[in-house]
């Protein structure tokens, strides 16, 4: 990956700005963002595996290599906030502290699933833990997030809303139009751009005349920012600085996450569009967990054996779930016609 | 206990595929996420990645293997502490846990053969529906528009509840383009009368995002033309939603609007949309032909917890007619009404559809033949006991849109007179609908476009045999 050139733009300036500067974690930041994005990898592994055995069917997309950019973002929220996102959701649900159980057994397509089986892993929703979906349609979260927005501020409460969405999203008309909306109304949506540089098979220099997406809402004067999306210090960082504007009634803000997923598109993408070598430059120098993994032994927040323990846990909750979701019965058949109309 | 690496499915429909290449031998170490193998498939070459850690203990099937089954175990990896020589142990282990899987994939077609006896699917829930509320004896009836009725429908919605909103375009300080939202802004601020810019996509997403939040837009759409910009959150996001998250959350939401030719306004302004979105599971569709209606299912839209279409015609924004004068008056969705009783032929429509039915009512019964004649009101859930009731005392039917026919909503009640009613048929249902043209301009091309009267006479009058 080369060196991540962050850039800042604000209304008055333009991309020379420094990025929000990253902030140093304490041992209980490092050890928490540690086990969270090792939870979402494992997660994912298994999910892959389950997909390999025919247990998840349909499209699978796995988050792999992003795991910074969500466990970043959510350490920046409170009660109340919310977040929506398309269908590379299960980093998402899991930061959000939806049950790896119920996410699986979605993902299997089983009674007790999220969505009782009747979504899958594109359509997941919870809104005990403010997570709203979970959308197939590229793009289409975006304009829906900035309508959570909207009811946080008719409601005159200071809860931010995240909206993400990735570089390919980032070329649909509806962004634009929910970017202006949002500021015209200074609404508390934080658009968070994970761009992991394809598209599917697209990379984001055949795909986007500018390729500097934190400057997308320029012509709407939106704030924006490029970050580590590799370094949860630095999304945690910039996390807070976009929450607080959001909060304090500024209206939205944008933040480019520079971010890498190892695997393919979904499950059967083969990526021929890029090198291993590519990606495993990225895995060996930059990967979010190993850098976390060396900060705390070398500042001696943790032991070898402690993050093992970590590990041995993470991989115990990883598997419960899994054997949940093998386990659990299929949907029964009444729910065919039940949650259309209530 | 050591691990099974199983032949991976690496796509919906992959079965078999060929173990073209190990990258890794027997006594390495493996981490997740090492490439440890290339598999063929009819599409690709793909890399397998290992999700578990620990040694290669054995090679089971070797690099060259072609038409490999998916599950079939490929190789094992060893923990920490064990040896090869645990494999063969755990070998009947490793075939039972395969067996186990296979069992569960196999389950579709295990369940094959028993397919005629079980039943496909469970039976479509009935909607039910109350009949319209009594008006009492003695309520004083005031006459206003179609248009009027609107405004006042949403304005006592949003009176009683502060979740209520309205958004679109020019509904606030121009006071709505067609009027409709007139005084709303005076009464209710800017905060929940709300002016966008020009931008459908972007503000049907957002008001089914506020919906999903747990507000209450109505979101106006200048035209239900426009609302073709829109139609993928409307039916993505709003319609099924609810169903999507197993129950836990949905839109309740109002996309109304004027929808179907006004006039001369050419074909990208004059398309009917009933037959699109009543097609949809998961929304609500409502059309109204009279200002007591409008005003009634309106209030019934804002009030239901699903997302409504609410088809309105430009045309009738003026017509006058009676409305009861109640502290609340709503009427039930899902209700046809008897607009005209008749024992000769059912004549089925339903807004500006109306017009020419009751008209055609008229010069019917110059001519001896009384048409009874039904107002669908809402289209989704559609009131099929009205019609059918009054086919099984008619013995005839003819139904009356300004859409197109193929796929209309007229298509869909001839079938359901057909399925419930085929005996008591004493012709075939006839269909009068706008020409399958998209809309010309000339006045008098246009009007060819349209039903008119002369043609629902001349279609009941076939089916009456006369």
């Amino acid at each position: 990956m080369p060196a991540v050139k962050a850039n800042s733009n604000t209304q008055t300036d333009d991309d020379q700005a420094p990025t929000t500067p990253l902030v140093e974690f304490s041992k209980d930041q490092d050890l928490a963002a540690y086990e969270m994005m090792l939870s979402i990898r494992r997660f994912e592994e298994k999910a892959g595996q389950m997909y390999g055995m025919g247990l998840i069917g349909g499209f699978c997309h796995l988050y792999i290599g992003q795991e910074a950019v969500v466990v970043g973002m959510q350490m920046a929220l409170k009660e109340g906030d919310q977040v929506i996102t398309g269908y590379r959701d299960h980093g998402h649900m899991i930061a959000c502290g939806m049950d790896a159980k119920g996410v699986m057994a979605e993902l299997t397509g089983r009674a007790h699933g999220y969505s009782k089986g009747k979504g899958g892993s594109m359509h997941m929703f919870s809104k005990e833990k403010g997570f709203y979906g979970g959308h197939g349609i590229v793009g289409a979260q975006v304009p829906l997030g900035t309508g959570l927005a909207f009811a946080n501020r008719y409601r005159g409460n200071d809860n931010v809303t995240l909206a993400y969405f990735g570089d390919g999203a980032a070329n649909q008309g509806q962004v634009y139009e929910s970017f202006n909306m949002a500021e015209l109304w200074k609404l508390p949506v934080v658009y968070v751009i994970e761009n992991n540089r394809y598209a599917m098979g697209t990379s984001s220099t055949r795909s986007s005349a500018e390729t500097n997406l934190s400057r997308r809402g320029l012509s709407f004067k939106i704030p924006g920012e490029q970050v580590d999306g590799m370094d949860v210090r630095a999304v945690k960082a910039a996390a807070d600085k976009a929450v607080a504007w959001c909060r304090a009634g500024k209206g939205p803000y944008i933040l480019e996450m520079l971010t890498y997923r190892y695997r393919g598109h979904s499950m059967s993408d083969p990526a021929k569009y890029r090198t291993r070598e590519e990606v495993d430059k990225v895995r060996t120098t930059h990967d979010p967990i190993d850098m976390v993994r060396l900060r705390v032994l070398e500042k001696k927040f943790a032991k070898e054996e402690d993050l093992k323990k970590i590990d041995a846990s993470v991989r115990d909750l990883v598997n419960e779930a899994a054997e949940f979701a093998t386990h659990d019965p299929e949907p029964d058949p009444s729910e065919l016609f039940t949650e259309i109309y209530r | 206990m050591p691990t099974n690496i199983l032949m991976p499915a690496l796509s919906p429909t992959m079965e078999k595929g060929n173990l073209a290449k190990w990258l890794k031998k027997e006594g390495d170490t493996i981490k997740s996420g090492d490439i440890i193998a290339e598999i063929e498939t009819d599409k690709a070459t793909m890399e397998v990645e290992a999700s578990d850690e620990g040694t290669l203990g054995k090679i089971l099937i070797a690099e060259g293997t072609q038409d490999v089954a998916v599950n079939t175990p490929i190789a094992v990896i060893l923990n920490e502490g064990e040896d090869a020589s645990s494999v063969k142990a755990e070998a009947p282990a490793a075939a039972k846990a395969e067996k186990t899987e296979e069992k569960a994939e196999a389950k579709p077609e295990a369940a094959a053969p028993k397919e005629e006896k079980a039943p496909a699917a469970p039976a479509a829930p009935v909607h039910a529906v109350a009949a319209d509320p009594d008006v009492p004896e003695g309520t004083e009836m005031v006459t206003i528009t179609m248009r009027e009725a609107l405004r006042d429908a949403m304005a006592e919605e949003m009176r009683r509840d502060g979740d209520v909103f309205v958004m679109g375009e020019e509904v606030a300080e121009y006071q709505g383009a067609y009027k409709v939202t007139q005084g709303l802004l005076q009464e209710f601020g800017d905060k929940r009368v709300i002016d966008t810019p020009i931008t459908e996509h972007g503000f049907a997403g957002l008001g089914v995002g506020a919906a999903l939040a747990g507000l209450k837009p109505i979101v106006e759409f200048m035209t239900f033309n426009f609302a073709m910009q829109a139609i993928d959150q409307i039916i993505n996001s709003a319609a099924k939603t609810l169903y999507m998250s197993g129950g836990q959350m949905g839109a309740q939401i109002v996309f109304r609007g004027p929808n179907g030719a006004a006039a001369r306004v050419g074909a990208q302004h004059s398309q009917d949309y009933s037959a699109w979105y009543s097609n949809i599971p998961g929304l609500r569709v409502i059309s109204p032909s009279n200002p007591a209606d409008a005003k009634g299912l309106l209030k019934a839209a804002i009030r239901d917890p699903n997302p409504v279409i609410f088809l309105e015609n430009e045309i009738l924004y003026g017509q006058s007619g009676p409305v009861p004068k109640m502290d609340d008056f709503v009427l039930p969705i899902g209700k046809a009404k008897v607009a005209r009783a008749g024992k000769d032929v059912t004549i089925i429509s339903w807004s500006m559809g109306m017009q020419y039915a009751l008209k055609a009512a008229d010069e019917l019964a110059k001519d001896g033949i009384e048409a009874e004649v039904i107002d669908l009101r809402t289209l989704k859930p559609m009131d099929t006991e009205t019609f059918i009731a009054s086919v099984k005392k008619t013995g005839r039917a003819v139904t009356v849109e300004e859409g197109w026919q193929q796929s209309g909503v007229g298509a869909e009640i001839a079938a359901r007179i057909m399925e419930q009613a085929f005996d008591y048929l004493d012709a075939p249902v006839a269909r009068v609908s706008g020409k399958e043209v998209p809309m010309p301009y000339a006045a008098n091309l246009e009007k060819l476009a349209l039903p008119s009267v002369a043609e629902v006479v001349e279609a009941a009058k076939a089916v009456c045999y006369r």
